[in-house]
């Protein structure tokens, strides 16, 4: 597989969000607009690199028993360090994302990607395709923000098109599900093709 | 009394785990299939919430905040939920085999359930307003929150799974089949679970 | 196998302890400055902050900073907290000695609603409505018999932000009544430092 596809495939064929159905959580709760999405995209990103670096390099010498939880523990801890940075430095984005920032230790796609991919592969593989996959998961996120921004705020990035409100429902539960869904068929028909 | 009650709508129907607060939603998704096994599901995620979050609650307010391990907090509650879902992996194999069988293949999913950990890390963090004033939760307040909160997580998955049974004998569009049209009927029974807003 | 979990849990722990060390000061920097932009946002310009006192109103005691040029009082910033939608809401409050108000904000953290409630973090609609507010107005929503329009479809929100925001004034009307040295509560004591 060449470097760039390593890349690449995040986008498209193994789309976190729309082709592996991953890491539902955060694309739901955190999409309530497009800077929002942005942020917890690359808040997952900066984890799953890391952690597809680190296990990558021990997984030869981990035996195989306690394979699971070594990585958890090694993935916790970058969730954690990512918490403080985020603390001292992007003190607002770690209120609006609040919860989402620690449960990133459970989001599927970080042990996902440990378990079939940076414990078989070479650490170089395996950071890109830690940059694959979140590119992807950032862009994914990214879309759904924008989509449930505009009919929900009439706005994109905080830039506001629309006098008054929008759609209130899309900002608020009933519309991240909706929204998802849609956009689930609208990827599914362009994959077809 | 007043209190608890208050607690439980909230937890149940007006913040609902699953639908206002997308916690949980990957296995869900997964196992909502077919009614037994969401009910199955429901069963082990409630057992394990309540669980953990006795367990991490005393961890968290006998050990880390003495010793100010506060930075710990992740690492050591992933650690005790995982170590929990193993034990009690155990114990049901030879207390009960009956119940093993039932829940037995739900239990290693739940490690990687957000909805524990979420409500593990929520009840130790956050401040509560239940009819009064702000406040941190005490022991018995939080179990009650998290046995509540695990019964709406139950309550939601258990209407879904009817709906998707039905669902599954329907003729829909190619490009809507499975995931998007659950999705989209999640959505709407979200709708439904917001004229809860406002009660309490 | 327990040994190689062990020696992870413990190399693992000694680097967020490093980490944790390093970034304790960013952080607490962090929070001062959030803080301190957040009381800059609601005073006119032109005087310099005394130290944070407290002031008893119907049975709860506010955080209060006095903002003075000289011996003169310019203005008070008054943190006041009521109970929100998702959960607790503080809002800092100016307030002029007459109990004109000044300017609000949101204090965080805020648990409400995104796209509704927390919109009281920047709805200029909303917000402008508290701005040079003079003392006589009634602070309640529009719906409660008030003169404040609510955020669309957020009442409990904007209830409570008026709530605290009425909170301040009265407070203020209290510190301007009596000599401050009367009305103010020495902040040593943990419940109000926090």
């Amino acid at each position: 597989m060449s470097k760039w596809s390593l890349i690449s495939k995040g986008f498209f064929k193994e789309n976190p969000t729309f082709v592996l159905v991953l890491g539902m959580c955060p694309t739901l709760a955190t999409t309530t607009s497009a800077i929002n999405g942005l942020e917890m995209g690359l808040a997952t990103l900066f984890v799953l690199v890391l952690s597809n670096i680190v296990i990558s390099l021990i997984a030869p010498v981990v035996p195989d028993k306690v394979h699971i939880p070594v990585y958890i523990v090694v993935i916790a801890t970058f969730v954690t360090v990512l918490q403080f940075v985020m603390q001292a430095y992007t003190p607002d984005a770690y209120q609006t994302l609040g919860l989402f920032i620690p449960l990133i230790v459970v989001n599927c796609i970080v042990l996902g990607r440990a378990e079939a991919f940076a414990s078989k592969n070479g650490v170089w593989d395996s950071a890109l395709d830690g940059i694959g996959i979140g590119l992807g998961f950032t862009l994914s996120l990214t879309a759904i923000g924008i989509v449930r921004e505009i009919l929900g705020s009439g706005s994109v990035f905080g830039w506001k098109f629309l006098a008054g409100d929008g759609i209130l429902a899309f900002v608020m539960a009933p519309g991240a599900f909706l929204v998802l869904g849609y956009m689930m068929v609208l990827f599914n028909k362009l994959a077809k093709k | 009394m007043m209190e608890i009650l208050i607690i439980c709508v909230s937890a149940i129907f007006v913040n609902n785990i699953l639908l206002a607060q997308f916690l949980g939603v990957c296995p869900f998704l997964g196992v909502s299939n077919k009614l037994s096994t969401a009910t199955g599901m429901s069963g082990a995620v409630c057992f394990v919430i309540t669980l953990a979050t006795l367990v991490t609650y005393l961890i968290n307010a006998y050990l880390l905040v003495p010793l100010h391990l506060e930075f710990l907090q992740t690492i050591a509650f992933i650690l005790v939920i995982a170590s929990l879902v193993q034990m009690v992996e155990i114990v049901l194999k030879k207390v009960s085999p009956s119940l093993y069988q039932a829940l037995g293949i739900f239990l290693p999913l739940i490690t990687t359930n957000c909805a524990v950990l979420g409500v593990a890390i929520t009840v130790v963090t956050k401040e509560f307003t239940f009819g009064g004033a702000a406040h941190m939760l005490g022991l018995g307040e939080a179990l009650v929150y998290a046995v509540a909160t695990s019964l709406g997580y139950g309550l939601a998955m258990i209407l879904f799974a009817g709906l998707r049974e039905h669902l599954a004998g329907n003729e829909v569009p190619a490009a809507f089949k499975g995931l998007p049209i659950a999705l989209i009927t999640v959505g709407i029974m979200a709708m439904a679970f917001l004229g809860f807003s406002g009660i309490v | 196998m327990a040994l190689c979990l062990t020696l992870v849990c413990l190399f693992c722990s000694a680097v967020l302890a490093g980490v944790y060390a390093l970034t304790a000061e960013p952080i607490a920097e962090a929070e001062r400055l959030a803080q301190e932009n957040a009381i800059k946002a609601v005073l006119p310009e032109g005087g310099s902050l005394c130290d944070p006192a407290g002031v008893e109103v119907d049975g709860a005691i506010l955080t209060y900073y006095r903002y003075a040029a000289g011996d003169s009082t310019i203005a008070y910033a008054v943190k006041a907290s009521s109970i929100g939608f998702g959960g607790p809401l503080n809002v800092m409050v100016g307030v002029l000695p007459d109990g004109t108000v000044y300017n609000t904000t949101v204090l965080m953290p805020m648990s409400e609603t995104p796209g509704l409630g927390a919109k009281c973090q920047n709805d200029e609609a909303f917000l402008s409505q508290f701005r040079g507010l003079s003392p006589l107005s009634v602070l309640k929503v529009r719906n409660d018999g008030g003169d404040i329009d609510a955020i669309t479809a957020s009442t409990i929100t904007s209830r409570a932000y008026v709530k605290a925001v009425s909170q301040a004034v009265a407070a203020v009307k209290l510190l301007a009544a009596e000599p401050a040295a009367d009305a103010a509560i020495d902040l040593n004591n943990e419940e109000v430092q926090q």
